[in-house]
């Protein structure tokens, strides 16, 4: 097998190096992908149509709204996968681990303080990166992986159950719900103003915007959506990987 | 000296294919559970590392545009909202120099950020996997793993 492997990987990287031969060169600003029309037209005109200065968050939730609505549903459906595996009868040798935990239940003091003094400022820092998602990197994704780590520093430095009383697994899946209810009924608002599924303009007609500004508000309703969802998922995978789906003890 | 130029004018190439090789050579022959599914993730990476390096553009900046580049009617409405980050990314050139060479191709960065998502779900899933695999089996090496379902059934 390890034979057989490396030939195949040989062979394969052989062939890819030699097509890359073929490739443009490195920053070539004329190459194929980068003179596109497609690419061209988000960099010229997404801001005078969405009044968004991030190119990237235009196009993640605007232009390619469509992939990140399924991307949002990709990581709820991890989420649900992870539980649905791991959960299952009580395992009693697990259980019989469990009981040597005792030992590791008081916190060590300057973890707990830290801890306490980092969490709140991660939390904020998350939501600027969220909300600012339109003029800086950032957005939906990113913000909900920060916000994410927070409560999984929480489960690290103190107990599991201490981030559980915080946002227990069934709070964290509602939330998770939430995002994507958020996500997509945004986009089914669209459709019910009478325009296409997730085109933001439209939400003009109710909201007192442009419909230049609406597509950037529009933006931002879809990345506090894909924000909880994340969020949610980060913390529930975490919570049920660390713990073999038992949600107590843990790390 | 020919070969030099080559390697030097498409090294980010070299690098994609070289880590990506690793990782897949790590899931071909790597007996161990845990161990392929960090050889996915290096897989991954690399063909992130090569998107991204398709979209660069020799001289241009981020994605983003300057607060002078992107001055126009519709910002002007905007004006609470936007005029908050003023300043923080400047790089001089009015609205009329607006030109797709000055910025890197914002399409690559989209698909990777999604396709990060998509790797860490299939790496949670995975994790997932193999956790449960071994508490059925107790062992996250392939062959024990094999060795325990053949004597199951036998």
């Amino acid at each position: 097998m390890r034979a057989l492997g490396t030939i195949a990987v040989i062979l394969t990287g052989a062939l890819l190096l030699y097509a890359s031969g073929d490739f443009p060169a490195w920053g070539e600003p004329y190459s194929p992908a980068n003179d596109s029309r497609v690419s061209r037209h988000y960099i010229l005109k997404s801001f005078e149509e969405t009044s968004v200065p991030n190119m990237v968050t235009a196009v993640l939730a605007d232009y390619r709204s469509y992939d990140t609505l399924f991307e949002t549903v990709v990581i709820f459906t991890a989420g649900i996968a992870i539980i649905s595996i791991l959960r299952g009868p009580v395992d009693k040798r697990v259980r019989l681990r469990r009981a040597s935990e005792k030992s590791l239940r008081q916190s060590n003091l300057i973890l707990a303080q830290t801890c306490r003094l980092l969490v709140p400022v991660i939390q904020m820092f998350a939501l600027y990166v969220i909300a600012h998602g339109h003029h800086s990197p950032g957005g939906g994704f990113q913000g909900g992986v920060i916000f994410g780590a927070s409560l999984i520093l929480v489960a690290l430095s103190f107990q599991l159950q201490t981030a559980l009383d915080r946002i227990s697994e069934k709070r964290a899946m509602i939330l998770a719900g939430i995002g994507v209810l958020i996500y997509s009924g945004i986009g089914l608002t669209c459709v019910l103003l009478g325009s296409n599924f997730l085109d933001y303009s439209v939400l003009s007609k109710v909201l007192p915007l442009s419909a230049i500004e609406a597509r950037s508000y529009g933006i931002l309703g879809v990345e506090t959506g894909v924000a909880f969802t994340v969020t949610a998922i980060m913390f529930a995978i975490y919570a049920n990987l660390s713990s073999h789906g038992r949600m107590k003890g843990g790390l | 000296m020919i070969l030099v130029d080559f390697i030097v004018s498409r090294f980010n190439y070299w690098i994609y294919i070289i880590l990506m090789m690793m990782g897949l050579f790590a899931m071909i022959a790597k007996k161990n559970l845990i161990k392929k599914l960090i050889g996915m993730s290096i897989f991954q990476t690399a063909i992130i590392l090569f998107f991204v390096s398709i979209g660069v553009k020799e001289g241009s900046t981020i994605p983003i545009l300057a607060h002078e580049a992107a001055h126009d009617p519709a910002h002007q409405q905007a004006a609470p909202l936007t005029e908050k980050g003023e300043g923080h990314i400047q790089n001089g050139k009015g609205r009329d120099a607006l030109r797709a060479e000055d910025y890197a191709n914002p399409l690559p960065h989209v698909l990777m950020l999604t396709a990060i998502v998509v790797g860490v779900a299939t790496l949670g899933v995975g994790l997932a996997v193999v956790q449960k695999l071994h508490q059925e089996f107790g062992s996250i090496e392939e062959p024990e793993i094999l060795a325990k379902i053949d004597s199951d059934d036998g």
